[in-house]
């Protein structure tokens, strides 16, 4: 008897599963706690710390698995993702001479609460698709809903927030998300690949920092209140 | 054959380098070299991958062929490069040759175009024959690369690129333009990167952990990867990658960006881009329909194009910006696009891939006229522009004339392709609900072609405003025209007399894309 008891009882998860799934909700996290960030200074260096757990997590993954190309990939992601592209844009914010985040579209609870509703959206519709099955090498399963929800919920910050600065984050910050995505189900993914979607994110940055610069150098401003006269 | 297609990945890259360095002269003959180039090695590529294969003999008495005689299918040949890095069959040479096509003939209007601007300074016109030079290359690799994370990469850089090259002018307009543009298709792209690493992983469920994402690979195991997973990679792609095709919801910046961008810029991104971006939806298509079956793959397409089409055709006949209704002509085309393929019918789905060349020289023509006219009157402004056919004496008529392309009336190709489409979709395996789905893209396409012929009569036929003062009459550029020429020449063939291989490359798409 005292055994179908012990049986019953869930297994505790690994202390990899337990520290990367922890990471990956950690990561989730912070990008509410950008909602919260009047600053955009702020908002970079949270991204900066989101980044971080996101190469964190690969580098964790790699140690598990041995793998050198994943090594490669959270030291790649460490320089550009936690160093060049948050230098890239608080070198902007210094050139503007702007810390205020513009005015938000709606309140911060508003904001938090679409957030926690499309975050159970994002969980309940991972754990409706058959996902994890192959057998794959990578991180927990349970992590793609954080990783679905961190993607789903830079979505809100981005219509949340009325300035050019804060709204590259948001894209920036779900790029994150798609990243631990990929470490839980295409882990070995060719390294070239995961190399290039990299280096495309930097020239993406590069590509919103010219337009960032070019609005300001216009209008004396980041908000993205005069960027809304095209209509129809 | 290799070397061709290596050297289509060159070119434009060499031309982009010297464009950035050398006087105006020299980016100037670099840069039609350049597209000249590209569109003939595209041309040089149909033959090989056109060519017939013999499969066997006919058992059966055929209307053409008697029992027993030689059975040859078309255009299932491959050209590769690379180590099969680089691959081109028909489904990809189809949107090469459009984009090459348009290049081509963007490249000489944009050197007239930039002449007959006598303010524009060295540094605009580097950045601009430069950026050209590196959307045309990217435009071009998307369909060349054999890889479905390097089409994902191929398709981001164009975003890049084409982003700053709509804020060019700096503008305040042009900065709200491209602002909207870069971050809105950059959100959609990270939708279809996610939908990429899906794809990856429901192919590890029988080709292991770590494979390459090439086509070929993908597309002979789809039918034992999970659907449910291959499904929602595909929703991810069509709404990931349709942001960029101009896809209701997600087509908001599209209006904007290819009106405030240069001319030679908007034809790039109207006639060629969007269908580059649509080739990345059908290379989803292909897994998915060998995965999930059929059905689901072209609901959704037909969901798609149903909504983009009616939002093209409503909001194209209350446009004020001469650009942005030809940008909202766009959006209908790219909904005809998607409905086409939703007809289980190998005629309307060769009417898709007619209609992506087709669309290609007709928005050509159409922005290149435009180009031409808000050149003269100095405002894109539909309500000022008046007395266009007697100011232009050669741009008028050819504008006159894309607009009817672009209305799908005869002779030109858009009429050939559309046609296709609807026959394809009444006589399909669809059965009811295609012929529902027909009978609406009739109706919209109607009153697309309403909205265009109303303007278009407005601009061209009313005569100007008295008291205003004359502008004189006569073209700005003969380039310019020559380009416009070119372009509606390509449109009349079209619809006319298409070249026989053209039929083969079809044929063999048709079937690549399981119809």
């Amino acid at each position: 008897m005292l055994g179908s008891l012990l049986a019953a009882v869930p297994t505790p998860p690994s202390t990899f599963d337990g520290l990367t799934e922890a990471i990956a909700v950690f990561v989730l996290l912070l990008v509410f706690v950008m909602f919260r960030q009047a600053l955009l200074h702020s908002q970079v260096r949270l991204y900066a710390l989101q980044s971080l757990a996101v190469s964190a997590l690969a580098g964790v993954l790699a140690t598990n698995e041995h793998a050198a190309d994943l090594f490669v990939l959270a030291g790649l992601s460490l320089v550009l993702k936690v160093v060049i592209v948050p230098l890239v844009v608080l070198h902007l914010l210094r050139e503007a001479e702007v810390d205020l985040a513009g005015s938000q579209r709606f309140g911060v609870a508003s904001a938090v609460l679409l957030g926690v509703a499309v975050s159970v959206f994002a969980f309940l519709a991972v754990g409706s698709v058959d996902i994890g099955g192959s057998g794959a090498r990578g991180l927990p399963v349970p992590a793609l809903g954080a990783a679905a929800a961190t993607v789903l919920v830079s979505f809100v910050l981005v219509m949340y927030r009325a300035d050019v600065v804060s709204q590259a984050i948001g894209f920036f910050s779900m790029e994150n998300g798609v990243s631990v995505a990929s470490l839980v189900i295409a882990a070995h993914m060719q390294s070239i690949l995961e190399i290039a979607f990299l280096f495309d994110l930097l020239v993406a940055g590069v590509a919103f920092g010219v337009i960032m610069r070019a609005h300001h150098r216009r209008s004396a401003s980041l908000s993205t209140e005069t960027l809304d006269q095209l209509r129809g | 054959m290799s070397a061709v297609l290596i050297a289509i990945m060159v070119v434009p890259l060499v031309a982009a380098a010297i464009s950035w360095w050398a006087g105006p002269r020299l980016t100037s003959a670099v840069t039609v070299t350049s597209g000249a180039a590209i569109f003939g090695l595209a041309l040089a590529l149909v033959p090989t991958v056109a060519r017939g294969r013999p499969v066997g003999r006919a058992r059966t008495v055929r209307a053409h062929a008697g029992a027993g005689s030689q059975v040859v299918v078309y255009g299932q040949h491959a050209v590769s490069a690379l180590g099969n890095g680089l691959r081109v069959d028909s489904l990809s040479l189809v949107f090469l040759l459009a984009t090459a096509f348009l290049y081509a003939l963007t490249a000489i209007f944009a050197v007239g175009y930039v002449s007959a601007e006598h303010g524009a300074g060295a540094l605009y016109r580097r950045r601009l024959f430069a950026g050209m030079n590196v959307f045309a290359w990217a435009m071009a690799m998307a369909p060349l690369v054999n890889n479905l994370g390097l089409l994902w990469v191929a398709i981001e850089v164009t975003t890049v690129v084409s982003a700053l090259l709509v804020a060019i002018e700096e503008t305040d307009s042009a900065i709200e333009a491209a602002w909207k543009y870069v971050l809105l298709a950059s959100l959609g792209l990270g939708l279809s990167l996610l939908a990429t690493v899906i794809m990856y992983h429901a192919g590890s469920y029988s080709l292991g952990q770590e494979y390459d994402l090439s086509f070929t690979r993908l597309v002979g195991a789809a039918g034992r990867f999970p659907p449910g997973t291959v499904r929602l990679a595909y929703l991810l792609a069509v709404l990931g990658f349709g942001t960029k095709v101009g896809f209701f919801p997600v087509h908001t910046w599209l209006p904007d960006a290819h009106s405030e961008a240069p001319t030679p810029v908007s034809a790039l991104l109207s006639g060629a881009l969007l269908a580059t971006c649509f080739y990345a939806i059908l290379r989803y298509y292909q897994i998915t329909e060998r995965a999930a079956g059929p059905t689901f793959a072209r609901d959704v397409l037909a969901g798609f194009g149903v909504a983009t089409l009616l939002l093209g055709a409503l909001y194209l006949a209350s446009q004020r910006d001469l650009k942005r209704m030809l940008a909202y002509s766009s959006v209908e085309h790219m909904g005809i696009l998607a409905i086409g393929m939703s007809f289980a019918s190998p005629l309307a789905v060769a009417g898709v891939l007619l209609h992506v060349l087709a669309h290609a020289a007709a928005k050509g023509t159409a922005f290149f006229g435009a180009g031409s006219v808000v050149r003269k009157m100095r405002t894109k402004d539909l309500e000022r522009i008046r007395g266009g056919m007697g100011l232009l004496p050669w741009s008028g008529p050819l504008l006159v004339a894309a607009m009817l392309g672009l209305s799908a009336l005869p002779p030109f190709g858009t009429f050939r392709s559309e046609f296709s489409i609807v026959a394809g979709g009444l006589s399909g395996s669809s059965g009811g609900a295609g012929q529902a789905v027909s009978a609406v893209l009739v109706v919209l396409v109607t009153l697309a072609f309403l909205g265009l012929s109303w303007h278009i009569t407005q601009v061209m036929a009313s005569p100007g405003p008295s008291g205003a003062a004359p502008l004189a009459k006569g073209e700005t550029s003969k380039l310019m025209v020559l380009a416009m020429s070119v372009a509606l020449l390509g449109l009349v063939i079209l619809g006319v007399h298409p070249p026989g291989q053209l039929d083969n490359l079809f044929h063999g798409a048709v079937s690549e894309l399981g119809v």
